[in-house]
């Protein structure tokens, strides 16, 4: 296959679909890049688990509060309109389903809608985060991720064999070759880069695709 | 009624051996250097307290704080949801060894733990975990037809924490995301330790303003200077 997205080309796009008005936990690491490439003129109110919501970009360097940083230990800013507030409060707002969106990264999503994405299994320390929990609240999960694996093995799965995250609780799948919605426990194509064939990316998915009509075109500007 | 106490090492002189102990922080923001290193200082003189259970979210980076405490030798076991950092070879290296226990637990369930501990309710339900590992040998319960994980409330013996203001009464304020898990804890533990780094005259902090009320609060230090432990971990760095 010739091309595929970059991990900035994929948080482009699934910026794209960030609504209006809405409360948005992006996961640390690569889901963090969505923010920057917002749409211009939508407003979106960004939730952090440690206790921020409506934070703004890194400050300069130089100038970081190391007591205002997000989940993922990064300095922030806040915005006009910004709150505190402990961690209870914090995974009320998770669990309680008032968030939007929570976006994650992915070692494996299953087309029930299943993620395993905190553990490559023994011999390393697990770490759980607010992972868990997010995927349970959110009015939807997106997952951003590459399509294959480093060694070229499927991630979108007919079931994960890695330790799980969650139950059936991934809605959206952002790759690097195409956006799937998990609807009836089956990953239903929305978009798909131009150049390459269903045939081809159903060749680097175990799970089956599911196509109703004409997929649309990923377009990606270069980044 | 005064709570305030002249030093960070007379305010923890009384943690005993095998003590849960709940530390306020998550990461760098928040974490009470001063108390912390003071335990390790007692622990290195004297012995103790050793075989403690710390909870919090982290569990350790670099050198200060927390990851002090286990280069110590004086954690038995962490109760925590993220035991990584940018350095996190102190807990990596004794519990790839088998020399310290972990209790992994979700964030939201950690924090949701704690604050049912302080409020007097044994167990609760979460969705978080269900059909995982981490839910094996819980009960589970359907509620409006979603399954849910029994959690069980968290308590401790100390919680150690670090308040921007404080009064002789215990009453505090937090500074920015500094919060995060310490008004939870204050309620858990049995007994609560603070160290502010303003003493305020009682009534100069706005009722309106009080984030922690000073009946979840047992004793304050004032440490003016406090050190913030990811400042202090990058100004080692460079």
């Amino acid at each position: 296959m010739a091309t595929k997205l970059t991990n900035a080309q994929i948080a482009w796009r699934a910026a794209q679909d960030l609504p209006d008005g809405s409360y948005v936990n992006l996961g640390i690491g690569f889901p963090e890049m969505i923010a920057k490439f917002k749409p211009k003129g939508r407003e979106v109110i960004y939730h952090t688990e440690n206790g921020v919501l409506d934070f703004g970009e890194a400050p300069p360097a130089g100038e970081e509060d190391w007591d205002l940083i997000n989940a993922g230990k990064k300095a922030i800013t806040l915005n006009a309109g910004a709150s505190f507030f402990h961690h209870a409060d914090s995974f009320a707002m998770v669990r309680g389903s008032h968030l939007d969106v929570a976006v994650l990264g992915a070692y494996q999503v299953a087309e029930n809608g299943d993620l395993a994405n905190w553990s490559t299994g023994p011999g390393s320390v697990p770490a759980v985060g607010g992972a868990m929990d997010l995927v349970h609240g959110a009015k939807q999960i997106w997952v951003v991720t590459d399509h294959v694996t480093k060694k070229g093995e499927p991630k979108l799965l007919k079931k994960c064999a890695l330790p799980l995250t969650g139950v059936g609780c991934v809605t959206t799948v952002y790759t690097s070759l195409a956006v799937f919605d998990i609807v009836d426990k089956r990953f239903v194509l929305r978009d798909k880069l131009p150049s390459v064939s269903l045939e081809e990316l159903q060749a680097v998915t175990e799970a089956q695709i599911v196509v109703n009509g004409t997929p649309g075109d990923l377009n990606v500007p270069e980044l | 009624m005064d709570k305030i106490y002249p030093g960070v090492a007379d305010a923890i002189a009384d943690i005993e051996d095998g003590m849960t102990v709940m530390i306020g922080g998550f990461g760098g923001s928040g974490a009470p250097i001063e108390l912390i290193h003071a335990l390790v200082e007692r622990y290195k003189a004297t012995g103790a307290p050793g075989g403690l259970t710390v909870v919090n979210n982290n569990a350790g980076n670099g050198g200060i704080g927390i990851a002090a405490m286990i280069d110590a030798g004086m954690v038995a076991k962490m109760v925590c949801s993220f035991p990584r950092s940018s350095d996190p070879r102190a807990f990596t290296d004794r519990y790839l060894a088998g020399e310290i226990g972990l209790e992994l637990v979700p964030q939201g369930t950690l924090a949701e733990r704690i604050r049912a501990g302080g409020a007097g309710i044994p167990a609760f339900y979460t969705p978080a975990t269900f059909g995982t590992q981490l839910a094996e040998g819980k009960p589970v319960a359907e509620f409006d037809g979603k399954s849910y994980v029994q959690e069980r409330w968290l308590k401790a013996d100390v919680a150690l924490i670090k308040a921007e203001r404080a009064d002789r009464k215990g009453n505090l304020t937090y500074r920015k995301a500094a919060r995060n898990f310490s008004p939870l804890m204050a309620a858990a533990a049995q007994v609560t330790i603070v160290q502010a780094r303003k003493v305020a005259a009682v009534g100069d902090i706005d009722p309106e303003h009080i984030v922690t009320p000073g009946i979840f609060v047992n004793r304050v230090v004032e440490v003016a200077d406090a050190q913030q432990e990811e400042a202090l971990l990058r100004a080692e760095a460079s």
